[in-house]
């Protein structure tokens, strides 16, 4: 750590664990508290700006141009077709530099690029330009394309033998311990199941979009709706042979990502290409076919659990086998193991992960990439364990519930399933479960499922500026982006916290890579991230309000606006001069490796499937997470609702369906692909265990975001099961898999 | 979307008068029409915005009906209180479809004329003879989960999508027509609507200009009324089936009973076979059996929807078990 008052940066690397907080000595007393989001009002009132929503004189409108084949090569695009329809500027095309699929989160290199050879339905292979929207869509259904057709793969259950073995990347494919085969045959009680999960959507609720605009310089500025600037820049510079300092990105507000916004997509480095070509500032928004179509996906599953114990329960082997799915060219598969390394103890282990080749969409990070589909599996299975030892399924847990990292042999930085587990049955009110299949209330049967929670912790680096002005108001600023989670507020509440300057005197500037580079908002690192590269600037800055007031530090205390010590009281802008700023900057280090990180929790559900249809609803849940420290109440609690929400889309209703035929989506809206609407939601609740994390960063929270979707489905999936003693293994679980099980009528 | 032309027009007279051409259409709310032009599904070279003519009130008629202007929004009439104190069976079908928004926007006569949720009506890039006459039916063969089991043909498998339209017929309405040489048309809903066979592309009886102007309900049915929807999600989904009961038992015996189904057939489904099995009995799980068998006789499955034909029969059986209290 740089010493205070000298330089203007100040850098941590994770290496020791951090057990003071400056958040625990603050006495500002905002951290933890429910505020508002500071960003809601903008948004109610319709004035935060989106991408789609930036309007430059002489700017033209893009409409993306789609191949409607699956497999093959653009012949030829008949460019003068649509070129006389009155208000269409121009058709481009750059066959070598338009990128094939969406990039992956938090790649520096560009994606796949070159559109000529056709991978998937509805590849991005043109723009149609014209002075309004609606001219730019009509030509760009009617622009003729010769394509020459080849054979492609669209049957994931016809090519389910042809795997290959992706690399050991950043997420390994695969982890063998002892030998899991022996510990089965060996076992008192044994499961070996194969669950099935669906392509899956993002479904945020705005588009792909991106406006272009180039400056007079040659630069170019992006206004997209990214989740992680600073790595999409280096993509778009890439993709478009630029150095990276040539290109902006403004991504301010973004209407939900879910992973789908990670890494650029088709429509910037297409807007980009037209801009420079017309010399126009050009707009392009997917429509939602398009998203569906050619932005990215979840992959589909199939998942081979098993699981070894002795009489007690006690596990002896874990065995977690995926097949996933991508395009041939793509390494990305589906890490449907991640949970499965670090929730249960077991001594014999192997974790795989296969792919097929498929002519779909390309396969990415969906909110809480593995988690989210691969608890489906090992806690169904580990329900399906419980039921055969006749055992509750939560003592169940809690005998496997490990004091070390099983695989790594070190320490986890913070553990609390077993207190998720109990705390959770208590409010849920557990102890009235009953035994599968005995609960009716008319026509319907309800039932009670759990399962557990965890999704990895990660620290990304990042940074950030604050500056505290004069007046005695600050400014923090990032490349650090707000995707709905409140980040806005959070960062403020941190902020307000160390330097005592009230959130409502602190702005916030996000979503810029002009300002501080930063890891963005992903794989629920964001909080624990630029809030640490937040904390560090303040940190800094403390010390330098310290200098200037001449007290030492530790006799300091900043409060509403006031420097206090040695008997004074200052207001800060006077001690700032012209000014003070500061940058924090943190990078991950020793910790990670010394220390297994992630957040632990436990989903309870409460089900009715109806006797006569096969219909379920769920009635209520309850979320039980330990995550460190919660620096909202409010906004971490709507976090894990959205998980939660997107849980019961994952185990009832979510299921992107491809034509087998032809590689087409067939439900590419929001109409036919089925998120929960407000009626499937019922209510919820959320407890948050008391927890921090010294390992994890100064400010001790962990991911929360992606913790509340890791295990919810499962809960759903389970108490179907409690309700109807029907183990549904292929999801979602719609009526039509009950049906033939359910009792006559 | 295509570029198109636009009139106002102040009378439903005058809206006759305006649709001139082949490609010219009504609009009203627009809650389908407008997805689909987006789409370039259709591609009207005009529109005719019939919005705002004075055709959105509700009046009782000597008879003790009502006759529903074509224009009273789903809203409106699921929340009108003759409706729902004598017509339950209407006010809960509409209230099932769509979402609050959609309801707010959609006009009674429009929604009888939506078209079909089929996955590649939708889709250009697919072979479709509802769309493209002759092109083909992409449906058989593909995917169909939310498809028709009843009255389909070779040529298209496609559902009628509408949930008020299904009590609309179990309650015998009248669909009331202005044509653009100025006579009145009254079309009994039983006779509204077509069959696939071999011109999918056809969906009702309505010549070219016709226009709804008034739904008449015939005066309220005696019995209990009720509509069950089956869907994949608890709102803003399609039906599976729907079922929309108005079923009267009079000393033990059946007396009457009016069933139409949604989710199983190109148009509103009414086949009084159903009827037949149960009129004249005693309530009975038998009796129920056999009236779902003669629903069912002919049903067809495609392959993902080969499940709404036991589903129907449950579906059914269930309901007639509460409407008659057996």
């Amino acid at each position: 750590m740089s010493m205070f008052g000298l330089g203007t940066t100040n850098s941590l690397t994770m290496d020791t664990p951090h057990p003071d907080s400056l958040l625990d000595t603050g006495v500002q007393g905002v951290i933890g508290k429910p505020l508002d989001r500071i960003d809601g009002p903008l948004k109610v009132t319709g004035t935060a700006t989106y991408a789609a929503e930036y309007q430059f004189a002489n700017m033209a409108y893009g409409v993306l141009v789609g191949t409607k084949i699956s497999a093959g090569k653009v012949v030829s695009i008949d460019v003068e077709a649509v070129k006389s329809i009155p208000g269409v500027i121009d058709v481009v095309t750059d066959f070598d530099r338009f990128i094939r699929v969406a990039a992956q989160g938090g790649a520096t290199d560009a994606p796949t690029q070159g559109v000529k050879d056709i991978a998937f339905f509805g590849q991005i292979v043109a723009i149609v330009l014209a002075e309004s929207f609606e001219v730019a869509r009509d030509a760009a259904a009617r622009l003729p394309i010769v394509y020459d057709v080849s054979e492609g793969q669209y049957d994931f259950a016809a090519h389910r033998d042809e795997t290959r073995t992706p690399p050991d990347d950043a997420t390994p494919a695969h982890f063998k311990q002892g030998d899991v085969d022996k510990a089965m045959a060996e076992a008192a009680v044994t499961i070996d199941s194969t669950y099935v999960t669906p392509s899956q959507n993002s479904a945020a609720m705005e588009p792909h979009a991106s406006t272009a605009v180039w400056e007079e310089d040659g630069s170019l500025s992006l206004y997209g709706a990214y989740q992680m600037p600073t790595s999409d820049a280096q993509q778009l510079a890439k993709s478009l042979g630029l150095p990276e300092k040539k290109v902006r990105i403004i991504a301010r507000y973004i209407g939900g990502g879910f992973g789908s916004k990670l890494g650029i997509a088709p429509e910037s480095v297409a807007a980009a290409i037209a801009a420079k070509q017309l010399g126009r500032p050009v707009k392009a928004v997917m429509s939602r076919p398009q998203v569906f179509e050619a932005t990215v996906r979840r992959s589909n599953t199939e998942q081979r659990v098993r699981l070894a114990a002795d009489a007690s329960g006690k596990l002896s082997a874990i065995g977690h086998e995926t097949l996933a799915s991508n395009q041939s060219t793509e390494d990305y598969f589906e890490p449907a193991g991640s949970g499965t390394h670090m929730l249960y103890g077991g001594e014999n282990r192997l974790i795989t992960h296969e792919l097929v080749d498929m002519n779909f969409v390309v396969s990415g990070s969906m909110r809480a990439p593995g988690e989210a589909v691969g608890m489906l599996a090992l806690e169904g299975a580990m329900d399906e364990l419980a039921e055969k030892l006749d055992m509750d399924p939560i003592e169940l847990r809690k005998r496997n519930d490990p004091k070390i990292d099983p695989e790594k042999d070190v320490p986890y930085s913070s553990r609390n399933l077993t207190r998720a587990l109990d705390e959770g049955a208590k409010k849920f009110g557990w102890d009235k479960r009953q035994k599968a299949g005995t609960r009716r209330e008319g026509e319907w049967l309800i039932g009670m499922g759990v399962a557990g929670a965890v999704r990895g912790n990660m620290l990304m680096e990042s940074s950030a500026k604050v500056e505290i002005h004069p007046d005695g108001s600050a400014t923090v600023s990032s490349a650090m982006t707000d995707i709905g989670t409140g980040s806005y507020t959070i960062l403020a509440q941190i902020a307000s916290e160390i330097l005592g300057i009230p959130v409502a005197n602190i702005t916030m500037a996000l979503g810029d890579t002009n300002d501080p580079p930063a890891a963005g908002s992903g794989g629920s690192w964001g909080a624990a991230s630029s809030g640490t590269a937040v904390y560090l600037a303040c940190e800094m800055l403390r010390g330098k309000i310290a200098k200037a007031m001449g007290v030492d530090e530790d006799g300091l205390t900043l409060k509403d606006g006031n420097a206090i010590g040695d008997n004074r009281s200052t207001p800060i802008g006077e001690l700032v001069g012209k000014g003070l700023e500061a940058t924090g900057h943190v990078k991950p280090g020793k910790q990670e490796k010394e220390t297994t990180q992630a957040g632990f929790g436990a989903h309870f559900a409460e089900v009715a499937v109806n006797v006569v249809t096969g219909e379920t609803r769920v009635r209520r849940m309850l979320g039980s997470f330990a995550a460190g420290r919660v620096l909202n109440a409010k906004t971490a609690r709507s976090q894990c609702l959205g998980g939660m929400t997107f849980g019961i889309g994952t185990a009832l209703t979510e299921d992107l369906v491809h034509d087998t035929r032809t590689g087409k989506l067939v439900n590419h809206d929001l109409g036919e692909y089925h998120v929960p609407a407000n009626a499937d939601v019922p209510q919820m609740d959320v407890h948050f265990v008391d927890e921090r994390d010294i390992h994890a960063n100064p400010i001790h929270a962990k991911g929360i975001g992606e913790l509340g979707i890791s295990g919810a489905g499962a809960a759903v999936a389970n108490a179907v099961y409690n309700a109807t003693g029907i183990r549904v293994r292929e999801f979602p679980i719609t009526l039509d898999k009950l049906l033939d099980q359910l009792p006559a009528v | 979307m295509k570029t198109f032309t636009y009139e106002k027009p102040a009378t439903p007279e005058a809206a006759v008068k305006d649709i001139d051409t082949v490609g010219a259409k009504f609009i009203a709310g627009g809650t389908n029409l407008l997805d689909l032009m987006k789409l370039q599904v259709e591609t009207p070279d005009k529109l005719v915005d019939i919005s705002r003519l004075d055709l959105a009130k509700i009046e009782e008629r000597e008879d003790g009906g009502l006759t529903i202007g074509a224009l009273v929004p789903n809203s409106d009439l699921a929340a009108d209180r003759r409706v729902v104190a004598k017509y339950e069976v209407l006010s809960r079908a509409l209230l099932a479809g769509a979402s609050g928004q959609l309801r707010n926007k959609a006009s009674t006569g429009g929604n009888l004329l939506q078209r079909t949720r089929c996955y590649y009506f939708y889709d250009t890039a697919a072979a479709c003879n509802k769309r493209e006459p002759g092109s083909g039916c992409s449906a058989i063969g593909g995917f169909n989960r939310i498809l028709a089991v009843l009255g389909t043909s070779e040529h298209c498998i496609a559902t009628h999508p509408s949930d008020m339209a299904v009590a609309m017929r179990a309650l015998d309405a009248t669909i009331v027509t202005l044509k653009a040489d100025g006579d009145r048309r009254r079309i009994s809903i039983h006779d509204f609507y077509r069959l696939p066979g071999d011109t999918p592309q056809i969906e009702n009886a309505l010549e070219a200009g016709e226009l709804i102007t008034h739904i008449e309900l015939p005066a309220p049915p005696k019995g209990k009324q009720e509509y069950r929807k089956v869907r994949d999600r608890a709102s803003y989904a399609f039906a599976l089936v729907s079922i929309a009961a108005v079923v009267d038992v009079q000393d033990g015996v059946i007396a009457s009973a009016s069933l139409a189904f949604g989710g199983l057939g190109p148009m509103p489904w009414r086949n009084p076979a159903v009827e037949a099995a149960l009129v004249g009995k005693a309530p009975s799980d038998a009796v129920f059996e056999a009236a779902a068998t003669a629903l069912l006789a002919d049903a067809k499955g495609y392959g993902s929807n080969d499940f709404k034909i036991p589903l129907a029969r449950r579906t059914l059986i269930a309901t007639l078990r509460n409407v008659t209290g057996a």
